[in-house]
């Protein structure tokens, strides 16, 4: 299949397109400009909308309102943006309303820097918003795999009607890679009956985010719990790299797991036997998968850009069963190869105690 | 106020003296003779006109608190063909959703939007809006609106006239049956706007806040 080299932020605009997004409602913010500036003229070549709205407050409310339609919508942003868009995505998760919010997230927190940072993951992962909510949450480590995962995005939001995050990176989103448009090919979805695009002939309907019923408002809750426990049984998905019976499992997400692949192969040069477990879905996070995974290893380094997040859903996913490090960097500095191996002698040598 | 009205679904539950069952029995009565009541959606508030959707007969989505020209947007831009208003009270769209009233205005949104204007917070149980006149009691003035520390009565229609994709922009009461019809004349020029593609509209409804609240 024919590959054209795309940044990042181009990439995942294109496939927004081709997955058959039609909306799109933003504001600008570095390091993801590029989306909007690609949609901007993209969008109208397919008979879809780009509107530039006010704030990202703004956008993600222009979303809720697209969405309730049953259009295909999407926003993206970074950083302070998406903390911005957390009271709309708590609403949209409370309405059940499908959409797709690009974060290439930045160094933080507060207005923090526009480089390369993974300090969001809280954010997208535990529910940045009121209530007790879940996005679906994925995260690319490559643009090949931005531009699959766009595809998946829109079709698990409309299959679980949930809004869904693509958590990249300013890396992730700046760097440029030869990448194919597969379409996918995707189970049917369900027929969307629940839209509001005026009664017609038909009984009229409402979509609201609220329910002033103490026990209507369980209900709803216990609902959206049901489809995040089956979300965690039918979606979740991870990678694995190197050697199958690992002294060192090495675990991250995103930029950092593609150098993490680069660490198990610099580690077996050196004879060390080293494999890399990265989580492509982190909520639901493959906590199932990673506690096998895990058997039997002498230890297990978790490496991110920031001080330590996913590091407490892997420690909850080994239950204790495997002593768990960390090595992080935040605000822009990326870890480096030789120094996670550097990491990983120090460990072996047992020089590095949890 | 009950039902009679096929647009209307049933008896309005608002406390007695507010004007929203009255607003709100307007607005149905000029989707209905307009005959767009098919291809109309409602935008609802929070406050205590949250409940809008339960009455007028047509399809409502309701977000979150003052975003309704927003979420209103959103629905307009994917579906340009339908009419679209927002319900707003004056802490929803004059406070915590000024901005975006205000670019919506600005963008010469095709949408309408009913402003209804009590000078405070009346589901929240009586605290100072933006809106409060001078002098004014609330719950968070209980000395009455100072304007040196309270700042001014904030005037959204005047603001919002002023601004090129504005079409229309009306304030109404309905204290006499003289200013019903008026103000029923109003809501269908704003409707009429939003259908012929001039720009945005807008319609202030001033209303009275009961005493049963004790605001």
């Amino acid at each position: 299949m024919e590959k054209i080299l795309m940044r990042g932020n181009e990439a995942v605009a294109e496939a927004a397109v081709r997955a058959g997004c039609r909306l799109y409602f933003g504001y600008p913010i570095t390091p993801q400009n590029e989306i909007s500036e690609y949609l901007s003229f993209r969008l109208p070549q397919v008979g879809g909308v780009f509107l530039q709205a006010e704030s990202e407050v703004a956008a993600i409310h222009m979303v809720y309102g697209a969405a309730a339609t049953g259009a295909r919508v999407m926003t993206s942003s970074s950083g302070p943006g998406v903390s911005l868009m957390q009271e709309g995505l708590s609403c949209l998760a409370a309405a059940e309303l499908p959409c797709v919010v690009v974060n290439m997230s930045r160094g933080g927190p507060g207005v923090g820097n526009i480089q390369p940072a993974q300090g969001d993951y809280f954010q997208a992962v535990k529910g940045g918003g009121n209530g007790d909510y879940r996005l679906i949450v994925l995260a690319p480590s490559t643009v090949q795999e931005l531009v699959d995962l766009t595809y998946r995005a829109f079709y698990l939001a409309d299959k679980y009607r949930n809004p869904v995050e693509i958590l990249g990176d300013g890396m992730l989103g700046q760097m440029m890679e030869p990448v194919a448009f597969r379409e996918p090919e995707f189970p049917p979805l369900p027929p969307k009956d629940w839209t509001i695009r005026g009664k017609g002939s038909g009984p009229r309907k409402w979509i609201v985010c609220f329910d002033l019923d103490p026990k209507g408002l369980e209900e709803l809750n216990l609902k959206l719990q049901r489809k995040y426990r089956l979300l965690e049984e039918q979606e979740t998905d991870y990678d694995t790299f190197g050697d199958p019976e690992p002294e060192i499992l090495l675990v991250g997400f995103g930029t950092v797991g593609r150098i993490l692949k680069s660490v198990v192969r610099e580690g077996k040069k050196e004879g060390l036997k080293l494999a890399l477990f990265r989580p492509i879905t982190l909520f639901p996070f493959p906590k199932a998968a990673l506690f096998e995974k895990a058997k039997g290893v002498k230890a297990i380094l978790v490496v991110e850009m920031n001080l330590g997040q996913m590091l407490e859903d892997v420690e909850l996913a080994v239950r204790g069963k495997v002593p768990v490090f960390f090595l992080g960097h935040t605000g822009g500095v990326i870890p480096t190869v030789s120094e996670i191996l550097e990491h990983v002698h120090g460990l072996l040598r047992e020089e590095i105690r949890v | 106020m009950s039902g009679q009205r096929r647009s209307l679904k049933k008896p309005f539950t608002y406390c007695p003296g507010c004007h929203h069952g009255l607003a709100q029995r307007l607005i149905a009565e000029v989707i209905e003779e307009l005959g767009i009541a098919d291809r109309t959606i409602g935008v609802g508030p929070i406050g205590c006109s949250v409940y809008i959707y339960e009455f007028i007969d047509v399809d409502f989505v309701v977000g979150a608190h003052g975003r309704a020209p927003a979420i209103a947007t959103g629905i307009k831009r994917s579906l340009p063909d339908r009419i679209v208003f927002s319900y707003q009270g004056d802490g929803d769209i004059a406070a915590i959703g000024t901005a975006e009233i205000i670019h919506v205005a600005n963008r010469g949104e095709l949408i309408t939007s009913f402003f209804v204007n009590n000078a405070v917070f009346g589901m929240t149980g009586g605290q100072m809006a933006p809106t409060t006149l001078l002098g004014q009691k609330t719950k968070t003035t209980p000395l009455g609106r100072d304007p040196q520390v309270h700042g001014f009565p904030f005037r959204l229609g005047e603001c919002l006239s002023v601004l090129e994709g504005s079409a229309y922009i009306a304030r109404v009461a309905l204290t006499r049956p003289q200013f019903i019809r008026q103000a029923k004349e109003c809501i269908r020029k704003a409707f009429l706007t939003q259908m012929e593609g001039r720009g945005f509209s807008l319609v202030e409804i001033l209303s009275p806040l009961p005493p049963q609240t004790g605001a």
